[in-house]
This record gives C-alpha cells, sequence and structure tokens, in this order.
C-alpha cells in the first residue's frame, strides 16, 4: 500500500518533470511573450498520480487473465459471450440494420450526412481489415487507395462526363490494380518494412496530386463533382443525400457479405495462417506471394470504390483530404475494434467517427486519443474491442459415419 | 554548372545529411536490438527542438544573448530527450515484449500520432521562429556563398558526436553490452547482461542524438513546429534502411545519400518532388538490397 | 532386398553456407519408400539446416535433392519454394513448434489441405455448390487426421493453448493434411515424456505403415530411434559419418565417438 503509494508519487513527480517545458511555458518568439501557466503542474501531478494507479491495475490485470488463458479458462467478457452465440448475433445485426434503413427517416440531412461518414469508414475499415486484420500487412497508406478512386471519379466525371454509377466499379477495379501494382515488388519484404513502404506510397500520392497540375488541377483539388444519379431525376440536397446514404448501406453489407464469405473460406483461413506464420504457412504449400498479393488488392478494391462514393458526397476532393492521418485513423478503427474481426471494425469507425462528431469538445483531443488508444490497446487488449469470433465447423468424423454404415 | 553552386549544394545536402543520419542512428541501433521501427522516434527529435526552442525563447525574452543560449538550451533539450525516450520505452513498448511483432510497431505508431498531438495542444501548431544562435564566423566570410558557419557548426558537432559514439561503443563496457545484445539477445542475458537496462539505454542514446539533431536543424532553419518530426523521422529511417539497418556506419552513410541526393535534385532540377525522392530511394533500395549497403544478409533462423 | 525398394527422395552432396560458417557439408542419403529413415547427431550438427534445404526454406549452395514419385518423372527440388516442395510432396514439422496459434486446432489442420484444394476468392464469395463441397471435404478430412492423431477433443480449441506433446501432434496432423510421400519430422519427440514418447513412436508407425507415406526424422532420443527406424543417418559438424541399420549405428565406432560417447560420458 505504502509502496505503491510511493511509486504514484514518484511518477507523477517524474511527469511533472517530463511535460515541464511543454505544459507549463509557452513562449511566442514571434511576439517575444512568455505564458506560465503554473496550473498545469497540478492537473499533470494528479492525473499522472492517479493514471498509475490504473496502470498497475490494468497490468496486473492482463498477467491473471493471460494465467487464466494458459489454464483454459473462459476469460470472455459477457459482451464478448454474447457475440459468439451466432443466433443472438444474427438477431442484432437485422436489428441494426432495420434501423439503419430507418435512419434518414428519422434524422435530418446533417445527422444522414454524418452517418455517411461514418459509414464510408466502416467500409474504409472492413477493406484495411482484410490486409492488416487478417493477412497481418501492416498497410499505412492505405489512404492512397481512396485517393485513387476519388480522384478517378474525380478525373472522369469532369473531362468524360462519366457518370457516378459506370466509376463506381472501375473505381474498385484502378484501386485494386494499384494495389497489384505496388504490392507486387513489395510484398516479400517483412511486415514492418512493408508498413514503412506502404506509408511511402501514401506520401507519393498525396505529392504526386498535388504536384501533377493537369491531371489533379494540384493543390486547389477538384470541384463540382456530380451527385450519383438516378434515371436522371433531378433531386434536392436533402434527397442526394438520402440516396447517397442507401448506396453507402448497401455498401456496406455488401463489404460485410464479401468479407465474411472470405474470411470463412479457403483464401481468408490463408490469409489468417500467413498473419499467424509466414514460415509454417509457406511450408504447408500456401503461395506466400499470391495470398498476400490478394489481400493487398482486394483491400484496395474497396477503397478505391468507397473513394468514388467519398467524392460523389463531397462533390469536391483535394489532395490535403489523403493524408497519413487519415491512414491513421482508418487504421486504429481496425485495431480499436478488433483485428479481423468484422463487427470489431464496425464497431470502430463508429466510435471514431461519430464520437468526435457528438463530442465536440472532445474533437480537438481526437487525435491524441486516438494516439493513446492505439498503444494501449496493443498492451492490454491486442485483439480489440470485439475479438475475432471462432470458427466452428460441422463434421461427421469416421466413429458418426461407422454408426451410419453399420 | 559552376563550381561554386555545386560546392553548395555539396555542403547543403552534407549537413542535411549529417542530420539525418543523427535521428538515423537512434533507429538503428534500436533496430539491431529489438527489431522494432520506432516510430515516435521522428517525435523525440521534434521534442528535443521544441525545449530548445522554450529555453532559448525564455532566455532571449529575459534578456540573456548569444552562444551560451545555445549550449544550455541544447543541454536541456537533450536532457528532456533522453527522458522522453526513457519513458517512451518503459510505458509503450517494454510491456509488449514477446508480443507478435506488429504489435509494438503500431503501439510505436500510436505513440507518434500522440507525442505529436501532445505538442500540439500544450503549445501551437503555427511554425515558431527560432532564434539564432549560431553567430557568423568572420573567418568564414570568405567562402561564405559556399558553406555557412551554421553549416560548420553542424558537421563539426555531427564529426564529435559520431567519433564519441563510436568510442563508447568500441571502448566502453555498455558499448560491449550493447553490441552483445544486439548480436544475441537472450545469449546475452545468459551471460549475465542486464538486457532491460541496455534496452533504455540504447533508447536514450539514441534520443539525445536525435535531440542533437533537432536543436541543430532548428538553429539552421530557423523555425519549429509540431510535425518537423514526421517527416525527419521517416527520412531518417529511410537512412537507416539504405544504409544497412543496425549497422552504425550505414546509418552515416545512409544519411549522406539522402542528404545528398536531396540537395542536388533540387539544386539541379526541381523541389517539387524533393520529400518523395526518400521514399522512392527506399522502395527501390528495398527490392533491389533489402539489407541495405553495408547491412549483412541475414537468414532467419528456423 | 534394399536394391529393389523404391527410391524417394535422393539428395547428393548438399552443402550449405551461412556465410562463412558450412552447416551441412556435402551430404548424401537417400530415402526409400516405405522406410522409416533418422537423422541423428550431435546439437549443431546441421540437421536442421538439411531439413530446411530439402523443404526449400534455404536454398543450399551446392548439391542435389531429386524426388522420384513412383509412376511419375523425377523432379529436382533445389531453389523451389517451399511451397512448391510441398506440393511436391514433402511435408514437415518444426523443431521449434510454428503452429498457427490463433487459429483452432481443426482450422490447422485445415490450413494443410490449402495445396489439395482449389477455390479462389470469386469462387469463395459467390459460395456455389462446388465450393461448399471442397470446404466440406477439407473440415472432415482434417477431421479424421486429428483422429488419427488422437487430437479430436480438441477440435475447437485454440492451438496455443494445447499441451506441449499434443501440439507436436497437431503438427504431424497438419503436415499430413497436405498428402505428403515423404514426411519430415524435426525432433517430434522433444519435450515429451515417456509416456507421450511411446504413443508417439505408435503413431509414427501407423503413420508409416496406413498412409504408405515414407518418413525421415530428426530426433535425439536414441531409444525412440533405434526401435523404429531403419535406416539411420548419422551427422556431425555437417559431415554425414555414418549409415545404416541400428545395430551397425550402434557398434560404429565413429558415432559412439561422435555421438554415443558423449552421452555415455554424460
Ligand atoms: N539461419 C542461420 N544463420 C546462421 N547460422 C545458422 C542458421 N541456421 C543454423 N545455423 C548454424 O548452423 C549450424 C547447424 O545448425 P542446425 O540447427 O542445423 O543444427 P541441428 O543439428 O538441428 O542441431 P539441434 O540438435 O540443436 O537442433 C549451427 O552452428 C547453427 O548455429
Ligand atoms: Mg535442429
Amino acid at each position: 500500500m505504502v509502496r505503491e503509494f510511493k511509486q504514484s508519487l514518484l511518477i507523477a513527480l517524474w511527469f511533472v518533470f517530463l511535460t515541464f517545458p511543454l505544459m507549463v511555458v509557452r513562449v511566442n518568439t514571434i511576439e517575444n511573450i512568455v505564458v506560465w501557466r503554473w496550473e498545469n503542474i497540478l492537473w499533470v501531478a494528479i492525473g499522472a498520480f492517479l493514471l498509475s494507479y490504473c496502470w498497475r491495475y490494468m497490468l496486473a490485470r492482463r498477467r491473471q487473465q493471460s494465467k487464466k488463458a494458459e489454464e483454459g479458462i473462459d476469460t470472455r467478457g459477457p459482451l464478448q459471450a454474447a457475440l459468439d452465440n451466432v443466433q443472438l448475433r444474427n438477431r442484432a445485426m437485422a436489428v441494426l440494420l432495420v434501423l439503419a434503413v430507418i435512419f434518414p427517416l428519422v434524422f435530418d440531412t446533417y445527422q444522414t450526412n454524418i452517418m455517411v461518414t461514418a459509414l464510408i469508414f466502416v467500409v474504409l475499415g472492413l477493406g484495411l481489415n482484410i490486409g492488416v486484420g487478417l493477412a497481418g500487412l501492416l498497410d499505412l497508406g492505405y489512404v492512397a487507395f481512396f485517393g485513387v478512386g476519388a480522384y478517378t471519379y474525380a478525373i472522369l466525371n469532369a473531362n468524360f462526363d462519366l457518370g457516378f454509377w459506370i466509376v463506381l466499379p472501375i473505381g474498385g477495379v484502378l484501386g485494386c490494380l494499384f494495389g497489384v501494382v505496388l504490392g507486387f515488388p513489395i510484398l516479400r519484404l517483412r511486415g514492418d518494412y512493408l508498413a514503412i513502404v506502404t506509408l511511402g506510397f501514401g506520401m507519393i500520392f498525396k505529392v504526386v496530386m498535388e504536384n501533377w497540375e493537369t491531371l489533379s488541377k494540384g493543390p486547389s483539388g477538384i470541384a463540382n463533382i456530380d451527385r450519383p444519379g438516378l434515371f436522371g431525376l433531378e433531386m434536392t440536397l436533402a434527397q442526394s443525400t438520402v440516396y447517397i446514404y442507401y448506396i453507402m448501406i448497401a455498401l456496406v453489407v455488401l463489404t460485410i457479405i464479401v468479407t465474411n464469405r472470405l474470411k470463412n473460406s479457403r483464401v481468408g483461413r490463408a490469409w489468417i495462417a500467413l498473419r499467424e506464420d509466414e514460415i509454417a504457412c509457406v511450408a504447408m504449400g500456401i503461395d506466400m506471394a499470391r495470398t498476400k498479393l490478394s489481400a493487398y488488392a482486394l483491400g484496395a478494391f474497396w477503397a478505391g470504390m468507397v473513394g468514388v462514393l467519398f467524392a460523389a458526397k463531397t462533390t469536391f476532393i483535394n489532395p490535403a483530404g489523403f493524408t497519413f492521418m487519415q491512414s491513421a485513423i482508418i487504421l486504429s478503427i481496425v485495431v480499436l475494434g478488433g483485428m479481423g474481426s468484422i463487427l470489431g471494425v464496425i464497431l470502430g469507425a463508429f466510435i471514431l467517427v461519430l464520437l468526435p462528431e457528438y463530442l465536440r469538445a472532445f474533437s480537438e483531443y481526437r487525435m491524441l486519443v486516438f494516439g493513446a488508444a492505439m498503444t494501449l490497446m496493443m498492451i492490454f487488449r491486442p485483439q480489440g474491442l470485439i475479438s475475432n469470433l471462432r470458427q466452428i465447423y460441422q463434421y461427421k468424423g469416421s466413429k458418426e459415419k461407422a454408426a451410419h454404415d453399420g | 554548372m559552376d563550381m561554386e553552386y555545386f560546392l553548395e549544394l555539396f555542403f547543403s545536402g552534407l549537413t542535411r545529411g549529417s542530420i539525418y543520419a543523427l535521428i538515423a542512428l537512434g533507429y538503428t541501433m534500436v533496430y539491431g536490438i529489438i527489431q522494432l521501427i520506432n516510430f515516435a522516434h521522428g517525435e523525440i527529435y521534434m521534442i528535443g527542438a521544441f525545449v530548445a526552442l522554450i529555453v532559448a525563447g525564455v532566455c532571449t525574452i529575459y534578456g540573456l544573448s548569444g552562444f551560451a543560449i545555445l549550449i544550455l538550451a541544447a543541454a536541456i533539450a537533450i536532457l528532456y530527450a533522453a527522458a522522453y525516450g526513457y519513458t517512451l520505452e518503459k510505458i509503450a513498448y517494454r510491456p509488449l515484449r514477446g508480443s507478435p511483432r506488429l504489435s509494438p510497431l503500431i503501439s510505436a505508431i500510436g505513440m507518434s500520432i500522440f507525442l505529436q498531438n501532445y505538442v500540439l495542444l500544450a503549445q501551437t501548431p503555427d511554425y515558431l521562429p527560432f532564434p539564432r544562435l549560431i553567430p557568423s564566423f568572420a573567418f568564414m566570410d570568405p567562402v561564405a556563398h559556399i558553406i555557412g558557419s551554421a553549416e560548420l557548426v553542424i558537421l563539426v558537432t555531427t564529426l564529435v558526436t559520431m567519433v564519441l559514439l563510436t568510442l563508447l561503443i568500441k571502448k566502453t563496457r555498455v558499448g560491449k553490452a550493447m553490441r552483445a545484445t544486439q548480436q544475441d539477445l537472450s545469449m546475452a542475458r545468459l551471460v549475465g547482461i542486464n538486457v532491460d537496462r541496455v534496452i533504455s539505454l540504447t533508447f536514450v542514446i539514441g534520443s539525445v542524438l536525435a535531440a542533437i539533431g533537432g536543436v541543430l536543424v532548428a538553429s539552421y532553419i530557423g523555425q519549429v513546429n509540431f510535425y518537423i518530426g514526421f517527416l525527419a523521422g521517416v527520412k531518417a529511417f529511410t537512412a537507416a534502411v539504405l544504409g544497412g539497418i543496425g549497422s552504425i556506419p550505414g546509418a552515416v552513410l545512409g544519411g549522406l545519400i539522402i542528404g545528398w541526393s536531396e540537395s542536388f535534385a533540387a539544386g539541379y532540377f526541381s523541389s517539387d518532388y524533393e520529400d518523395i525522392l526518400t521514399f522512392v530511394l527506399l522502395v527501390v533500395i528495398l527490392i533491389v538490397r533489402p539489407a541495405g549497403i553495408l547491412g549483412k544478409v541475414r537468414k532467419q533462423k528456423v | 532386398m534394399t536394391d529393389k525398394k523404391h527410391k524417394l527422395l535422393e539428395v547428393k552432396g548438399l552443402t550449405m553456407d551461412f556465410g562463412g560458417l558450412r552447416a551441412v557439408d556435402s551430404v548424401s542419403l537417400t530415402v526409400h519408400e516405405g522406410e522409416i529413415a533418422a537423422l541423428i547427431g550431435p546439437n549443431g550438427a546441421g540437421k536442421t539446416t538439411f531439413f530446411n534445404c530439402v523443404t526449400g526454406i534455404y536454398t543450399p549452395t551446392s548439391g542435389d535433392i531429386l524426388l522420384h514419385p513412383k509412376g511419375l518423372a523425377t523432379r529436382r527440388l533445389n531453389g523451389l519454394k517451399p511451397n512448391k516442395v510441398t506440393e511436391m510432396g514433402l511435408a514437415r514439422t518444426f523443431q521449434n513448434i510454428r503452429l498457427f496459434s490463433g487459429m483452432t486446432v481443426l482450422e490447422n489442420v485445415m490450413i494443410g489441405r490449402h495445396c489439395r484444394t482449389y477455390s479462389g476468392i470469386f469462387r469463395s464469395i459467390i459460395r456455389n455448390r462446388s465450393v461448399r463441397e471442397e470446404e466440406q471435404e477439407i473440415v472432415e478430412t482434417s477431421y479424421r487426421l486429428l483422429e488419427k492423431v488422437g487430437l479430436e477433443k480438441f477440435v475447437n480449441e485454440f492451438a496455443r493453448n494445447l499441451p506441449y506433446g499434443a501440439q507436436r501432434r497437431l503438427e504431424i496432423a497438419r503436415a499430413l493434411a497436405t498428402d505428403p510421400l515423404l514426411l519430415l519430422l524435426d525432433e517430434p519427440a522433444a519435450g515429451m515424456n515417456p509416456y507421450e514418447t511411446s504413443e508417439l513412436d505408435q503413431l509414427i508407425c501407423r503413420i508409416s505403415e496406413e498412409e504408405q507415406i515414407a518418413i525421415l526424422l530428426i530426433e535425439h532420443d536414441m531409444k525412440l530411434v533405434m526401435k523404429i527406424s531403419n535406416p539411420i543417418f548419422v551427422m556431425e559438424y555437417g559431415k554425414k559419418i555414418a549409415q545404416g541399420s541400428p545395430l551397425e549405428i550402434r557398434d560404429n565406432p565413429k558415432v559412439i565417438e561422435a555421438y554415443l560417447g558423449e552421452e555415455v560420458d554424460a
């Protein structure tokens, strides 16, 4: 007790020291003003003191849980247990779908618009989840594929007057193509190198879009992109938003079905195996290059497609919308929600998009919290909020078969 | 194509490159020991620069001036960077020993974002001018159009730092422990080396080097903001990979190559694509020679 | 007698260098169909490296690795990627267990079926009848293999939660799922207690008899080796120093000096 108290006190002191110049002093070297914010010392001290208690408690809990897991004791929380129940889960999904369908009828355009953004991030999260969550390929430049889709639509729409529905698949295919072309040379790299190279791709995309004026109109971006059409019908802004919302719902449902099916297929299992152990994986006869490439390209496909929709929704895009921070947000959706878990990623997207939207005070601290959350999740809950469902298969086995035959 | 212009570009590339090298050393040393890309290393560099700015700013405002401030600012910046590096390792990486490879990397990315936004919120999103602390030396006047005083200071400081680092690693007991740990971590533990201490120390040394780089850059470029660590970090990491990650001379070589290629590309062609040149280099080198120029190809034991 | 047996794996002059270290030094050996062969030798002799070369994890510095599947053309395995080698009919286990720890026991074995099944991305999305049938075939085959190695009670357990001995057997089941002609086991009995070891030797014999799979195993447990395997190859410092039946090996002075002597002393 006393020891812990002392320890926490020391930690508090340490953090007071650590944060002193940045939290207390604020210089403005332009106007030569110094502001001393002494009160921050107090906040830091109290915060660090309390957090150090939490930290110790959480570490102790983590140790306990891993011990329990070793002994084969069920460590799932009640929520996780409920979600592992397939029937219950399907019912929950059905209810969610109904709620999603009636949403724009109940709420106004502003809310619907926010929801569309959240849904875009759901698809992005699910797409990135294929690479990061299932196949274990950390992609830090995922937003580039999103950008490819968005620019595809913007450019084709501005120059050739192509409509949304034609470009939607083109955007997906082009994203996929970029995934293949970029992925091909780099996918044999080790995981962490791959992460940095993809980060590079993300940056290269942005810089190219900023400088290739003839194609992308540079930093000022492309404006007046057409919204999605519906048999040439004239739509008000509100109607169009609702329309986009439903397109997005359909896209989300499609993504969920496809990723879910893939996850429980021969290909999906190979992805997961690759994530778990590359060497064992190839030794079991799985073609590493092809398997990685398929995961990477498929993830890019969804980003490309939803990029088209993003351009159609905002009607304006510029390179500043496709930064590393966007990639980082999508990544934290996957990490927070639960790598490999579809339901988790959906939940993650809603939390990360809606929380800053509705808690305005929070929005300033958004990235700060996301960053901290990524680290904390890795330490205390690497499986994410909702961990991956354990797949149960039906089999007869030789004994039953013998009984049948006999 | 006159010689003077070439030399000017040469020295500005050398200056930049030596700073990339300073940061790259931190990446390479950490990677050599625990195979982690310390994604937040660039932020340590930024914090070093920021702390130096704060110290220098406060000193100037309260009426001090001159070279002494630079020394004081650098000393405090180094102290703080070391403290941040140490704390970072303890909080964000140590609990993740033995977890899957990507976990500490994701944690590092989280910390990078966190630290950037911490400085953004605690200080300011704007660029702040860094006081001019490096005086113009009179004896440099004849060559000032080729190499400035600031550049000279940077080059000399970097050189001295690197010599000291080499001595530390080659000649001292801790240096020996570090090399042993890099060779084989579990073996080092068996022979009684306190591996946790060595890892902490590696972070501290890396952070010190980054802070030196940060202070030098800040006084050279003349401005600082919360975002400078990101790009510098990525470039320095590229330098480390280019030279061969885990190799100290490799990091220096990689840093210089990147510095020169940036400087010459910007000088003779255009600076539009300057920032992505590094990435193109990175992609090419990783495809052609993943172990880097001076790195050893190590086959993973199965 | 032996002359009539069909040669399955033929390794000639295999050499593997790591920098300056020659871990495997022109080793030649042949495994025939139906055999349980053993590769023994002191720690660091290069046995695992030999396996890694044969299975394509490392590309050997020189030498030939030939596979003669019965009724099919001979294939040279050097330089092939590991997955190709597995497709050709060589499957292995690892000395330091390498299971897919976050997957269930059944799924681990199902991965082994990958190279013998076909559904790609598009068909998996459509999930038509042939895909579903193939999927069911994978599940049934895998389950039967689990029964064979005695792990059926763990089917839905995560692989990482299995006891040590069970993990070793799971690796064997996973390797068997690839329908191999030759099974390479790297220290399958390491870390097992005597009871588990005796179960294991029965399992290995059963696999050899029932499935017509040849086996090459690395093992330090001499009792096990002497009991079930013939021929035995002995390596020391990267070189093959002896080969022959258990009796011949037991009496070979070189082997006694290199290997058995070491144990007698200890
Ligand atoms: N990837 C590698 N890089 C460098 N050296 C290696 C590598 N793999 C193995 N070696 C070296 O090759 C030699 C043979 O190792 P190997 O693992 O094949 O021995 P082994 O006979 O399997 O021993 P054990 O009985 O301990 O498993 C050892 O000296 C080892 O250090
Ligand atoms: Mg071995």
